[in-house]
């Protein structure tokens, strides 16, 4: 396949989708090696050698996938509003398509960190959802990204597309912290002080390994599906593109 | 400069003077809608009172999704939207102008129409009065942050319901202190804290929104 000219390695050399495509491709097994090196090395930390809980029994062992997911949403949003603007604002295709790769994987994360909450919430605080603050904004959080994929796909033309998610992420990143605050604010005058989160006992140092490692378990599977889809979208907006056509021409890669 | 912002003012309350009865549909959504909680909820007094803050805040952030995503479908089409951003005035001011007109058709009708639903839900006086000062306050938010969504989705087949999605998170800050309000007073406590803050979202979307408003309406126009 025809591939840019080589030349020195700039910080905008995978800007280009024609030369981010393959370096993904390359990168992809080895986010995918070390997600899985990782994440059974978190497990077994966290499952077969942390110690039982005193107060929590096992129940507690779902944080080392709950409090890793409920990361990397919040970084996730970060990252893609981020990578949104740098796209909206110089104009920077790789960057849009980026963002719009790293939605799905941020609103899955969300999801994952409010359903295995309410797996520890059932049998710790006796119910499956309370609106304590951290929940509520994670669930907003959650809506959050909901329009940005929504906004994105009902948009026929990709820089619009792009463009619009981009302003409307930017209003969300800048919107969370007043959300955040409000609802917890409107949390403790509703309610009393409810759960505490921040309460829990001092961690063991076998715990904290275990969340770091299934932390960094969860960066490599986000590195690795976003690549794909980022390869996807570049493959689907590129369609018309030269490079596009010699590979769908026969060679395999 | 200001006359630009009048003029447009002017413009839009004029067409929806023509248009009375679609100009009051929002208001006639408000009033069914917050009059089926009762029905569906519970009619006893105590249950209503407790309901009430929450009902009419949520009736009115609905009843203004609904409306907004006219604020610039109709000048899209005729291309009159075209001629604001082509215009020597700032787009901000022109989007600003819109912004006022959509608040006076459909967020002050509702504004005068609450005390009505609050009559109704068995509120009391004081509770009724701050009900009002806060819709007051939070219907210009809403308006705002709704040109956004509506410049974004213009044009969309879908955007109507995508509105809601795009733009009821965001307004949850202003549900939270519009309602807090109330429920300070029903509990016989200062809703100043609650006031202040509101009316700092208020300064804060009416610096914001607008500056977002005219980049959405360049990047759907573009």
């Amino acid at each position: 396949m025809t591939h840019a000219p080589a030349q020195p390695l700039r910080w905008n050399t995978y800007a280009a989708p024609s030369r981010f495509y393959p370096m993904a491709g390359k990168w992809i097994p080895w986010f995918w090696a070390a997600a899985a090196l990782l994440g059974a090395a978190g497990l077994w930390t966290g499952f077969a050698i942390a110690p039982t809980d005193f107060q929590q029994g096992d129940a507690y062992r779902i944080i080392f996938i709950h409090v890793p997911a409920a990361w990397m949403s919040m970084v996730i949003y970060l990252v893609m509003a981020f990578w949104a603007v740098w796209g909206w604002m110089l104009n920077a295709r790789m960057a849009s398509m980026y963002a719009r790769a790293l939605a799905p994987t941020g609103a899955m994360f969300t999801f994952v960190a409010l359903w295995t909450g309410a797996l520890w919430g059932k049998p710790t605080w006796g119910t499956w959802w309370v609106w304590d603050a951290r929940l509520t904004s994670e669930f907003i959080l959650l809506l959050l990204y909901g329009g940005y994929i929504a906004l994105t796909e009902a948009i026929d033309d990709p820089r619009r597309a792009a463009n619009a998610g981009a302003l409307l992420a930017l209003v969300g990143a800048v919107n969370i912290p007043i959300i955040y605050f409000s609802v917890k604010w409107w949390n403790t005058l509703h309610q009393g002080s409810t759960i505490n989160m921040g309460a829990a006992p001092k961690m063991a140092s076998t715990m904290l390994t275990a969340m770091l490692l299934m932390t960094f378990c969860f960066w490599a599977y986000a590195f690795a599906v976003v690549f794909t889809r980022a390869r996807a979208i570049v493959l689907e907006q590129e369609s018309d593109t030269e490079w596009v056509r010699a590979l769908g021409a026969g060679q395999d890669q | 400069m200001s006359n630009a912002f009048v003029a447009v003012v002017q413009r839009d309350l004029r067409l929806a003077g023509r248009r009375r009865i679609e100009a009051l549909l929002p208001l006639g959504f408000f009033v069914v809608a917050s009059g089926l909680f009762p029905i569906g909820v519970s009619p006893e007094p105590q249950t209503l009172q407790t309901i009430a803050p929450g009902v009419v805040w949520v009736c009115a952030l609905l009843a203004a999704m609904l409306s907004v995503t006219q604020m610039f479908t109709s000048d899209h089409q005729d291309g009159s939207l075209e001629q604001m951003l082509l215009a020597p005035q700032p787009l901000i001011l022109l989007a600003l102008g819109k912004v006022a007109a959509h608040w006076i058709t459909s967020g002050l009708p509702l504004v005068v129409a609450a005390p009505l639903i609050g009559v109704m839900f068995d509120m009391n006086a004081d509770a009724i009065g701050m009900m009002v000062l806060t819709l007051l306050m939070g219907t210009p938010i809403l308006s705002l942050l709704g040109a956004v969504g509506g410049a974004l989705t213009l044009g969309l087949r879908s955007g109507a319901a995508l509105v809601f999605l795009l733009v009821l998170p965001l307004t949850i800050p202003a549900l939270i202190f519009g309602t807090g309000a109330v429920g300070a007073i029903n509990g016989g406590q200062s809703a100043q804290a609650h006031l202040s803050l509101l009316g700092a979202l208020l300064i804060v979307t009416l610096l914001g929104a607008p500056l977002a408003t005219a980049a959405a309406l360049r990047i759907s126009m573009d």
